[in-house]
């Protein structure tokens, strides 16, 4: 009886999560789908859901425009350069704060998020005239130091929190058995902070990925990467749904799928110390 | 002694960190508050005198200004609000028993993967168009007006598609928070003869404050800061009714090219944007302490 | 293959072997092009190969970006000096304003082949400053009536040659069939000064009405455009689609191709687009039709409409030369003929060039020929006693755009109904006299 409700429940609930997570997942299904359908049918009216004539003629049509690979790795070495370079300056600053802490480590911490409020546009032409004396317009190594420095406050966030739970005994313990400070760190601490920093660099990834000011604003055509792709091919005269729901998903499939198959990693670091 | 050592080699470690985000913030800011002084227009460039604080009696006095404060405010709190009750019910939902559970979240966390302007046109054309739009056409096929979400309702559209771009964050935090809260202080208040609520009431969401905390505090950074999604979709209005701040600057700055206004624009999102962070230090701050 | 670029092939050819002796080839330069993503520039995109062969010490590479973020991306770089792109595509609107600024490289020396006489008169004023050309035209527009020919008999009207805002009402009120989901008429909406504003300043200027007076008064509050815009939202209330304060050239495209419209009143390019059936399922129906008067002495007959997407060089560019060959190539008679070969007559860029329209292949393949050539003709822009500044749907002065787009939300809020037409004109009038007492043009 208790076991045919709570099958019932679990029914009930399935159904529910599912209808929800479809709902949410909606638009990016939709996406695919269009993308998948030509310019006129695209705008159908009843809209084609699954019954259409599938073609993939919106992505050779885009690849013939625009060389998406060019785009796409240029998104991969800006997301990767900056969180290497984060990483190298994050880690210590985090360790340092995690394991001495002072009574103004938390002001400094909120110190270092407070940067992240300056609104970009407002400091736009004064970066790009900055940029136009160093030399840096258009190119990767100018757009890793910016994305670098934007996100640099919630990596070392991100690693302070979880830093944070590694235990201090431990040390001491190893201490006590005679451990080096390599071994310290090698055997002790890298296999504890691992976790922390992969769901860091994860995350500091997709955010890297996904920022649309400054990496549109500051390239042209060496440095540009996807967020420029996209602007490519929206709005363009005459009908377009089709071409940018082609354009959308190769834009953010790669993240998609990054994002999907380590998701574990991200979740376990992704709580800002929110859970004790 | 050895911590005043190892307060050296703190020091040390944190010193590239802070003196990169040091290096960030003054030099953009100190260039912003010169440039605020000058009468410097970007279409005409020729002469760039200091003007003192016209600028900001300028932006100051712009008729939209409030305007922009207020759904500045409307929307931050606006996508607070969703994501946040929105995340706890879907918390709630993902830790049941279900079939498919990882599949599900699979596709409850996509919208965060997903590139802010790419969202943006996706919502705007292909779901919120009264015309084409799937919402308005489902609408339509139930003998409903469809929603010119766009026009009637800007403000509304913009907090909804940016709460879709955040309710996967908020969600996994609070989950990993719900998952963390154990069972045997549920079971014991079920014991007492404690309702589903009352448990969620007193017990449950006392356990999530801290997760809320961090989900509030990383999300008004980002959040009022939004500009990808009013530039592709409303570009602010009617009007200004879905202008924020950061908009307006982007306003003086390109359509003005009035880089002196928009400096000292600049200057005000700044001020602004440190009494939210020190008001939000201090009402939830100490939910953060360590 | 024309006389001239032979020579240049075979010059660049002659050069390649004098060099191969010291195996080293020839230096390639290689530009930069910024443009925008309308159908035309990615044709010539798709051509540029052609040009590249012609002449293989010259590479272009090139960026191109949505309408609105080209425009932020190439004003900043011009005006900061950053040197990005070697060539930009620019409209009407910059070219004055740039040029005065000595932004743009001027044009002289152009060689003979290309034959600036050719260009259509209008057209190449509105791209000179002091007799010497700027930037080169790849495309123009001006303003026509685009009508469904099966509604308008249906419902037993005939489209005068010129029509006026009157009897565009009328036909408006005749065609709309809104429960079977086709609108009277289709207009812009969608907030922008190169978006509804062109179309509200055309329909103004219609009226009678400019942007500003001889002194750099904002005319918002005027009799023109008070009847422009207060006809503009009952029209559109009433008759017209619903969506229409976000709809721009694009969603109108669709919502005309889709055969939901009776009539759209926008740039004459659309044309090509609604007769094309790839674009369009109505695309054997389309008439077109002159613009429409509000008044009996109408500016211009009611083309007030002016346009022409360009090609110019940022002064000071290190790659000039291999810059202005590129942009004399895109912009030149072979290129016509180019696309013509690979894509038929009707989809050459039109309005550039006379000889284009006395091309009987072009006038057979493209239905729209006259009426666009008529329009483009009429379309004079030129500042006159009472008009200060050079433009009809937009004022040419850096000003404008600011004002363009915060007017333009005005109107857009006028259209959604959350103010009345005159509310907003006064706020209109209210925002352009504060941003002229800025910058400086009223006291």
């Amino acid at each position: 009886m208790a076991r045919q409700v709570s099958r019932q429940r679990k029914i009930g609930m399935t159904i529910l999560a599912w209808f929800v997570g479809f709902l949410i997942f909606f638009p990016i299904l939709w996406t695919f789908l269009t993308s998948f359908k030509t310019e006129l049918t695209a705008i159908s009216i009843p809209p084609q859901f699954l019954f259409f004539d599938w073609t993939t003629e919106n992505y050779v049509n885009i690849q013939a425009q625009a060389n998406y690979f060019h785009f796409m790795m240029n998104s991969i070495y800006l997301a990767l350069g900056s969180t290497v370079l984060g990483l190298i300056f994050a880690i210590p600053a985090a360790w340092a704060m995690a394991f001495s802490p002072t009574k103004r480590t938390k002001d400094v911490l909120l110190w270092m998020l407070s940067t992240k409020m300056l609104p970009a546009v407002g400091v736009y032409i004064p970066i790009y005239l900055l940029f136009i004396n160093l030399g840096l317009l258009d190119s990767r190594l100018g757009l890793i130091i910016v994305l670098f420095l934007i996100n640099l406050p919630i990596m070392v966030w991100m690693l302070y929190t979880y830093f944070k739970e590694i235990p201090v005994d431990i040390l001491e313990a190893a201490r006590m058995d005679g451990a080096t400070l390599r071994q310290e760190i090698t055997q002790i601490l890298a296999p504890m902070a691992v976790p922390g920093i992969a769901s860091t660099v994860l995350l500091n990834v997709i955010l890297a990925w996904n920022e649309a000011f400054w990496t549109l604003n500051l390239t042209t055509s060496n440095a540009a990467p996807l967020t420029a792709f996209i602007a490519s091919f929206s709005s363009p005269q005459g009908n377009f749904y089709a071409t940018l729901s082609a354009a959308s998903m190769l834009a953010i499939a790669p993240i998609l799928i990054v994002g999907w198959f380590s998701q574990k990693q991200l979740v376990r670091g992704l709580t800002f110390g929110a859970v004790k | 002694m050895a911590t005043q050592h190892s307060q050296k080699l703190a020091r040390s470690m944190m010193a590239p960190s802070v003196i990169a985000l040091l290096i960030w913030m003054a030099v953009p800011l100190a260039m912003t508050l010169y440039y605020s002084t000058l009468g410097y227009s970007l279409y005409n460039p020729i002469s760039t005198p200091f003007v003192g604080i016209e600028n900001y009696t300028y932006f100051l006095t712009d008729p939209t200004f409030i305007a922009a404060l207020t759904n500045t405010m409307v929307l931050v709190v606006g996508v607070l609000v969703i994501t946040i009750g929105g995340g706890i019910l879907l918390a709630l939902l993902l830790d049941q028993d279900i079939y498919g559970v990882n599949i599900v979240r699979l596709l409850v966390i996509a919208p965060f993967f997903v590139m802010p302007t790419v969202a943006a046109l996706v919502w705007k054309n292909m779901m919120m168009n009264p015309v084409y739009g799937v919402i308005g056409q489902s609408m339509s096929a139930i003998g409903l007006a469809p929603i010119d979400w766009m026009t009637d309702v800007p403000l509304l559209s913009i907090i909804l598609i940016v709460a879709w771009q955040w309710l996967p964050f908020a969600t996994l935090i609070l989950l990993t928070s719900l998952q963390s809260l154990s069972s045997d202080q549920k079971e014991a208040a079920e014991m007492d003869g404690a309702g589903a609520l009352s448990i969620f009431w007193y017990i449950t969401l006392p356990h999530m404050s801290r997760a809320i905390t961090v989900v509030i505090l990383i999300q008004t950074i980002f959040l009022l800061s939004i500009f990808a999604e009013i530039l592709v979709t409303t570009n602010g209005g009617p009007g200004a009714q879905s202008t924020n701040i950061t908009y307006l600057v982007y306003q003086q700055a390109i359509s003005f090219g009035d880089i002196g206004a928009a400096s000292a624009g600049g200057i005000v999102a700044v001020i602004l944007a440190n009494i939210v962070a020190i008001f939000l230090i201090k009402a939830i701050g100490k939910n953060l302490d360590a | 293959m024309s006389i001239h670029s032979l020579l240049k092939t075979s010059a660049a050819l002659g050069a390649l072997v004098a060099l191969t002796a010291s195996a080293t080839a020839q230096e390639t330069t290689t530009i930069t092009v910024g443009t925008v993503n309308n159908s035309d520039m990615i044709r010539m995109q798709g051509l540029t190969s052609v040009f590249e062969e012609q002449h293989p010490n010259i590479k272009v590479n090139w960026v191109t970006l949505e309408e609105n973020i080209l425009r932020q991306r190439v004003t900043t770089d011009i005006a900061t000096k950053g040197g990005q792109f070697d060539v930009m595509t620019i409209g009407t609107y910059e070219v004055p304003i740039w040029a005065k600024q000595e932004w743009l490289q001027p044009l002289d020396n152009l060689p003979e082949t290309y034959n600036t006489d050719d260009l259509i008169p209008a057209i190449r004023n509105a791209l000179s400053v002091d007799d010497k050309l700027y930037a080169l035209p790849f495309y123009a527009e001006s303003v026509l009536t685009l009508y469904r020919k099966d509604l308008f008999e249906k419902a037993g009207l005939e489209m005068p040659e010129q029509p006026t805002w009157d009897f565009i009402a009328e036909a408006a009120e005749k065609t709309a069939d809104k429960e079977n989901g086709v609108y009277g008429i289709c207009l812009r909406g969608k907030p922008g000064w190169g978006e509804n504003m062109a179309f509200l300043g055309n329909m103004a200027r219609e009226f009678g009405a400019n942007y500003f007076d001889a002194s750099w008064q904002p005319q918002f509050e005027s009799e023109g455009w008070k009847k422009a815009v207060n006809l503009y939202v009952e029209l559109m209330t009433k008759y017209g689609p619903p969506g229409a304060a976000s709809n721009g050239f694009n969603e109108n495209l669709s919502l005309f191709g889709q055969g939901k419209c009776a009539m759209w009143i926008d740039a004459s390019v659309a044309a090509s687009f609604v007769t094309n059936p790839e674009q369009s399922q109505v695309a054997d129906q389309v008439g077109f039709g002159g613009a429409p008067c509000g008044t009996e002495d109408c500016p211009n007959d009611g083309y007030n409409w002016q346009w022409a997407w360009s090609l110019g060089l940022p002064a000071g560019s290190q790659k000039a030369e291999a810059a202005q060959e590129f942009v004399a190539w895109a912009t030149s008679q072979d290129y016509i003929n180019l696309v013509a070969e690979r894509e038929g007559w009707a989809s050459v860029p039109p309005g550039t060039r006379t000889s284009l329209y006395e091309n009987k292949e072009y006038t057979d393949a493209a239905p729209f020929a006259a009426a666009t050539l008529n329009a483009i003709q009429n379309a004079k822009a030129e500042p006159t006693d009472d008009k200060p500044y050079f433009g009809l749907q937009f004022a040419a002065i850096p000003e404008f755009q600011g004002i363009g787009t915060a007017v333009g939300q005005q109107m857009a809020a006028a259209l959604s109904g959350s103010v009345t037409a005159d509310q907003a004109l006064s706020q209109a009038q209210a925002i352009a006299t504060r941003e002229m007492t800025r910058g400086g043009y009223l006291k």
